[in-house]
């Protein structure tokens, strides 16, 4: 009887080289890289082979030239500013329609949701109709709507309508009331400051006094009567007013005065705002139904009202579903703003394509815009990821 | 002992039950409900009424009947308008088949475009056009007929319809420069709605296979492969659509040898592919972490290699689970493809822009965005609604 050696068991041989997966893996990635060098390295003598036939020479001098045309709005530029003057102008300007268009897409998205999930039967229609028209018909279509078929249509400026405010909508432009800072505005800012400090500071002191004695510590008034004291002060030493209302008023062919939003912008805004709120709708809906029904039920046997039990229960834990995809809603939003070259408002990507059509230099230009989107994007998810981690972190 | 009466049972109060109760309940239950109902009631009908009152009497809809061609076709040759015929037959009676063989799924598609083929006779058509939705109807019905209760046509079935995009195609484009029957019909000639669905379904087939590579390559063991994935994906989606059909037009023109020249089209249905493929990865990567580790390695225990592993086991269950994302992303890609018209393609929003731009249209605005919007809406909502019943079917979610 031959008995084997035992350890033979486990000294395992290397498989050939050929059947070693950790061979293999290395072989695999080299030959990934070659093909996608080979394709690239191909693309690239074409590219320079087309250039030097266009006799257009690779560099970002060119954004140094005079740019030679001018910008409906935004930040004072004219046409003698260079280039580079020009992409900021249009910088500045996405960023104004996007730090408008996500509060108020946030708000409306938020109230249309809650809406489609209301007990009346009625209100959550419309805003079940709300929701699937706009997240169904393409943005682009929509924004040339609102500018040419709503806006432009508007009356002349001879003609305004009038809302209250008092608010003209004219063909020309929206006019809206505005303020100005008063002199007094820097004192009267300290001053409200101070007192809110010193308010939530009293309430959370009251509020720990209760929390320790189980006595009353009356910590929202004892808090809102510090503000009060602190504000009447203020007024008594100072009484100004902090802001001076700014009415626009007809002045020859135009308003002057106030907030006037100019028709691209309008277009603009209340298009990316209509189709986000839907978007973000569908969000929050579907974050409220994922809070568990058990929840509710139970904040109506303690009693809540409706809207206690979606600001104190539903809501907050809502909430953590609901970040990561507006999060992404709000890329959307920011990405979408690029629409605006369909409608001629001078945004990133409309100035941008300006000076491409310009310079010649397609490949620079195309490589700035998209570099500046994605830093934005990535910045804008930063910050909602570090805000997404705060609050998950607080509901553990 | 005393016996307790048996109470008559009384029928509960009128304003609880019945159509007065619903009213109540839903609508009525409290003051601020009342209030809510009024207000919303009164909005909605001053917006309905208006509506109607501008559909029926003060819209001009001659703008659309005039250009009713440019809208659908484009500048698409008249004379070879039977070819786009053919290939809207040939698809209803796909779709026919289609309902005969999975029955519900297809069958409300199926139902609504008989409806609409039918609703279109209502209007003044030329014979020709009557005679074609006349006929589409029946090649429904008789698809339907075919196939009903025969399971085994399935496979048939399936076969054909991925058969059809290719022959599609080939009828729509045709075969050569100087093919006596089916003369070349290039890219860049079609238009309107039949743009938009060159490039729509080209993109939905173009991007769901890069799509699915992309991701498997982001959960790649390979390092190389993974960090390629991760920056093309996460690039993609950080820059809007426009820039990449832009890319398309004027820069990828540039990195082709001088020999070869694509159609305008042709390069913008290229962005769309790059683009939604990116978006698609990132669908497929949340179905394939789905899957529980247990199944590969059972896999594995039985001796598969990853290939097989991943189209055999990982692949079918995952791509089950992503179908209502991808066909969020489809009705996505349909919405996208109107951004062509920025970059000069007259798809159906190009010519609805290029109609308007015509003087004798220009105050028409409203009528002609207002049937692009019905246009788009309903193929975007009668996906969404498939891809509900195919979920149904499919029972994603309830295993």
């Amino acid at each position: 009887m031959t008995v084997s050696d035992p350890t033979r068991l486990y000294t395992h041989a290397r498989p050939a080289f050929w059947r070693d997966v950790r061979v293999l893996r290395v072989v695999a990635q080299i030959a990934f890289i070659a093909v996608v060098v080979i394709i690239a390295q191909a693309a690239l003598a074409n590219l320079q082979a087309g250039l030097a036939r266009l006799g257009i020479a690779f560099g970002f001098d060119f954004l140094q030239q005079t740019a030679g045309f001018g910008i409906g709005e935004g930040p004072p530029f004219s046409a003698t500013d260079s280039y580079a003057d020009a992409f900021g102008v249009g910088f500045v300007n996405t960023l104004r329609v996007i730090l408008i268009a996500i509060p108020l897409a946030t708000l409306l998205g938020l109230s249309a949701g809650i809406a489609r999930l209301s007990r009346n039967w009625l209100l959550s229609r419309i805003a079940t109709v709300y929701v699937q028209t706009f997240r169904n018909i393409p943005l682009l279509l929509q924004l040339i709507f609102w500018y040419t078929a709503v806006i432009l249509k508007l009356p002349s400026i001879d003609t305004p309508i009038v809302w209250l405010g008092p608010t003209y909508l004219t063909n020309r432009g929206i006019y809206l009331p505005g303020s100005l800072a008063s002199p007094s505005l820097g004192a009267w800012l300290a001053v409200i400051g101070a007192g809110s400090i010193l308010a939530v500071a009293v309430y959370m002191l009251r509020r720990r006094y209760q929390e320790n004695t189980g006595r009353s510590g009356y910590a929202i008034i004892m808090g809102l009567l510090v503000f009060v004291v602190f504000a009447l002060g203020g007024w008594l030493l100072n009484p100004t007013r902090p802001l001076i209302p700014d009415i626009p008023v007809r002045d020859g062919f135009n308003f002057k005065g106030g907030l006037s939003l100019t028709p691209e912008y309008a277009g603009l805004l209340i298009g990316l705002v209509m189709y986000t709120g839907a978007f973000i709708a569908e969000v929050v809906r579907a974050g409220i139904q994922a809070v568990s029904k058990g929840q509710t039920e139970a904040a109506r046997a303690l009693g809540l009202n409706d809207s206690q039990m979606l600001r104190l229960v539903v809501l907050p834990q809502a909430l953590r579903v609901i970040i990561p995809p507006l999060t992404n809603q709000y890329l959307n939003l920011a990405k979408n703003s690029s629409l605006g070259v369909a409608i001629g408002y001078p945004e990133l990507f409309s100035v941008g394509g300006t000076i491409l059509n310009q310079s010649g230099h397609a490949i620079e230009m195309l490589a700035l815009i998209m570099i500046t989107y994605l830093a934005m994007s990535l910045l804008t998810s930063l910050i909602t990821n570090i805000y997404n981690r705060r609050i998950q972190f607080v509901e553990r | 002992m005393t016996s307790t009466p048996v109470l008559e049972s009384v029928p509960p109060p009128r304003t609880e039950v019945g159509w007065l109760g619903w009213l109540r309940q839903n609508l009525f239950s409290s003051f601020a409900n009342s209030l809510v109902t009024s207000v919303a009631g009164a909005f909605l009908i001053f917006l309905v009424a208006g509506l109607i009152d501008w559909i029926f009497s003060r819209a001009e809809w001659a703008v659309i009947a005039n250009n009713l061609r440019t809208f659908m076709l484009g500048i698409y040759p008249i004379s070879q308008t039977w070819r786009v015929w053919s290939v809207i037959l040939a698809g209803s009676f796909l779709i026919g088949l289609g309902w005969g063989v999975w029955g519900r799924i297809l069958r409300s598609v199926a139902v609504s475009m008989s409806a609409a083929a039918l609703l279109l006779n209502i209007f003044p058509i030329s014979p020709a056009t009557r005679l074609y939705t006349l006929a589409a109807i029946g090649l429904i019905a008789l698809g339907f007929v075919l196939t009903r209760n025969r399971e085994r046509l399935k496979r048939v079935v399936i076969i054909a319809w991925f058969i059809f995009p290719i022959v599609a195609v080939l009828l729509l484009r045709g075969l050569g420069e100087d093919n006596a029957f089916l003369p070349l019909v290039k890219y860049d000639v079609w238009g309107g709605l039949l743009l938009t669905f060159m490039l729509a379904i080209g993109g939905i087939i173009g991007s769901f296979p890069l799509g699915v590579l992309l991701a498997l390559g982001r959960r790649s063991r390979l390092p190389v492969v993974k960090a390629l994935s991760i920056a093309y994906i996460e690039l993609i989606r950080g820059v809007p659509l426009v820039t990449i059909l832009f890319m398309a037009q004027v820069v990828l023109p540039l990195f082709l040898s001088t020999g070869t020249s694509l159609e305008r089209s042709v390069r913008a249905l290229i962005g769309i592919i790059l683009f939604s493929a990116a978006y698609q990865a990132e669908n497929v990567r949340g179905g394939l972490q789905s899957i529980p580790p247990g199944q590969i390695e059972a896999a594995q225990a039985l001796g598969m290699n990853t290939f097989l592993t991943t189209v055999l086991i990982v692949l079918p269950q995952a791509l089950r689970a992503v179908i209502p994302a991808s066909v969020g992303q489809f009705i996505s890609l349909f919405k996208d493809t109107s951004l062509v018209a920025i970059v000069g393609l007259t798809d159906l929003l190009g010519a609805a822009r290029g109609v308007l731009a015509k003087p004798e249209f220009l105050a028409q605005q409203v009528e002609v965005f207002f049937f692009c919007a019905i246009i788009y809406w309903v193929f975007n909502y009668a996906m969404s609604y498939a891809s509900k019943r195919l979920e149904a079917a499919l029972g994603v979610g309830h295993r």
